[in-house]
């Protein structure tokens, strides 16, 4: 079967962001960007279900401006097979990545699709279950471990109060969580390999998707700062400040 | 216009997290409804009828809607959703699952994870781990949002006299099933409510270790919490985990311990109000946001600190 992973380009998650002064949004030049680390758990995923023989071609999907090749030539590396970038200026939100997802499920007919469950930079948290909406089909998401057999996937989910099981039919949406895998490191060999995988662009346009924002920044502002407090001598001395100047033990 | 808020149960009780939601709802103007979608929901139905500033419960009973699958969930609230200006739920792992959806089938956008409510149609919500945040305005006629439990103050539960309202359940959708649930079971305070937490990192070792917390946290009343390396690691299941992806907590006082303070562990607990770290590394970034920071070896720190709890 086949299977769409999409990728998301966003700021590396060990750095921390600036907000500009101009409070329009936080300072992303020169800054070192990233596959998002959800989706690398999602390429991965998909990579290990081929190599247990269940999935035959793996096709990594990004949107975003030019520079998002960088991002797909990556999921080609760890081993998607092509490449599909999505390519606009635009700022994309996530009810616009998942109609242009839509139309390439339409184009490319996946049994699967595997994303992260989030992004790190907006931490929204929908593109995969808006994606299963508009599709009509059943959702996977927060996965700790997939299995698919018998014309179906079977997923356990993280929540809140522990774990489940969910029995889905395919073709169906899994969102990854932490836990699901570990991703492999790409090789040199493997990135040398990977400039020569196809990578396709459409526009927004071709897929007769309006990718028009619905959410209008209005500023990004800093969070309040927590200003870093005193150092105790001893578990005595914590003890006693606790009681004493905080109160928030008896 | 009136404000539907999707909530979180299990049938027989409400979550505390759908009080949270409500408080929101009310900041919103318009009426406040609750949608209780559940199989023998009577008594969560109830028991939000009661909840303070609920003008009407609504609520769908039928076997299909048992376990509030994402699929079947999404399809109820969006025959619903005309009449309402917004629709909210929890940012938990129940409303972030099934909300999307709903949003995409209505054709608006999602506000994730609001932490204020500026105007009806401008909200605050954290990106990028929290380290900036953004006032967003939707232009969408219905605004679906999911809100940030610790920004809201709990509803009062009790007390108030909404109307029970009957509706009619939507088509099961027949793609998804439950197959199993392995919950966590603790006699401890749940760690999304509770008012003091004690959590490990890496630096506890092992799982085993964790045992030193446990002793400190039914002193205190506490629950437990931890960072992603200890869940990653094995010492404990994934719903201990605190930090940008897993749990956000803001309890009275929170006990690091063994945690280094990544940006990603800092967005799941900065906004506590009193925050304690015990690390034997001095240059550790979590001292950077601790009220009271104490450099010791944690396996001889908390042990001390349990005994002394008791002088």
């Amino acid at each position: 079967m086949k299977v769409l992973v999409p990728v998301k380009r966003v700021v590396d998650y060990n750095v921390k962001v600036r907000v500009k002064a101009d409070g329009t949004g936080v300072d992303i030049a020169n800054v070192k960007m990233s596959m998002n680390p959800f989706d690398e758990i999602a390429v991965e995923e998909a990579m290990r279900l081929r190599e247990a023989g269940t999935v035959t071609e793996i096709v990594a999907v990004s949107l975003g401006p030019t520079a998002c090749q960088e991002t797909l030539r990556t999921a080609l590396a760890m081993g998607a097979d092509r490449a599909i970038l999505v390519e606009t200026g635009v700022e994309l939100q996530p009810l616009a990545v998942a109609k242009c997802l839509k139309a390439l499920v339409a184009r490319e007919s996946p049994q699967l699709v595997i994303l992260g469950k989030q992004a790190i930079d907006d931490d929204s948290n929908q593109t995969g279950q808006m994606l299963a909406a508009l599709l009509g089909w059943p959702q996977g998401t927060f996965a700790s471990k997939v299995k698919i057999a018998g014309g179906g996937a079977e997923v356990i989910r993280e929540i809140d109060g522990g774990l489940e099981t969910l029995s889905l039919q395919l073709p169906a949406i899994i969102t990854t969580d932490l836990r699901l895998n570990e991703p492999r490191y790409v090789t040199l060999p493997n990135i040398m390999k990977a400039k020569k995988k196809p990578l396709d662009t459409v526009k927004p346009e071709d897929l007769g998707v309006d990718v028009t924002p619905r959410l209008a920044t209005l500023k990004v502002e800093e969070p309040p700062k927590r200003k870093a407090g005193a150092r105790v001598a001893d578990v005595n001395e914590l003890v006693q400040k606790l009681r004493n100047e905080a109160k928030v033990i008896s | 216009m009136s404000v539907l808020v999707i909530a979180e149960h299990d049938n027989s009780a409400l979550r505390p997290a759908t009080l949270n939601a409500v408080t929101a709802a009310a900041q919103l103007g318009g009426e406040v409804h609750v949608l209780v979608a559940g199989s023998g929901c009577g008594a969560a139905a109830g028991a939000a009828a009661t909840v303070a500033g609920v003008a009407k419960v609504r609520t769908a009973d039928a076997p299909h809607y048992k376990e509030q699958l994402a699929e079947n969930l999404a399809a109820l609230v969006v025959s619903l959703a005309s009449g309402y200006s917004h629709i909210l739920a929890p940012a938990t792992t129940f409303g972030k699952n099934f909300l999307p959806r709903v949003a995409a089938l209505l054709d608006v956008a999602q506000i994730s994870d609001i932490v204020s409510v500026v105007s009806a149609d401008t909200f605050v919500r954290p990106i990028y781990a929290g380290n900036a945040m953004a006032t967003v305005q939707s232009k969408d006629a219905i605004k679906v949002i999911t809100v940030r439990t610790t920004a809201f103050d709990a509803a009062a539960a009790g007390g108030g006299g909404g109307a029970v309202e009957a509706v009619g359940a939507a088509a099961d959708a027949g793609v998804s099933k439950l197959l199993g649930q392995e919950l966590t079971k603790s006699d401890r305070p749940e760690l999304t409510a509770a008012r003091i937490i004690v959590s490990g990192g890496r630096g506890m070792g092992s799982g085993e270790n964790f045992k030193l917390l446990e002793a400190l946290a039914d002193k205190l009343g506490a629950a437990i919490g931890a960072s992603r390396a200890a869940v990653d690691a094995g010492f404990v299941p994934n719903d201990y985990q605190v930090g940008q992806t897993g749990k956000i907590v803001a309890p009275e006082l929170y006990i690091a311990v063994g945690i280094s303070g990544a940006i990603q562990h800092l967005a799941g607990m900065k906004d506590s109000k009193v925050i304690v770290a015990i690390n034997k590394d001095m240059e550790a970034p979590i001292f950077q946001v601790a009220d009271y920071g104490l450099v010791a070896d944690l396996f001889q720190a908390v042990p001390e600190l349990t005994a002394a709890l008791d002088k």
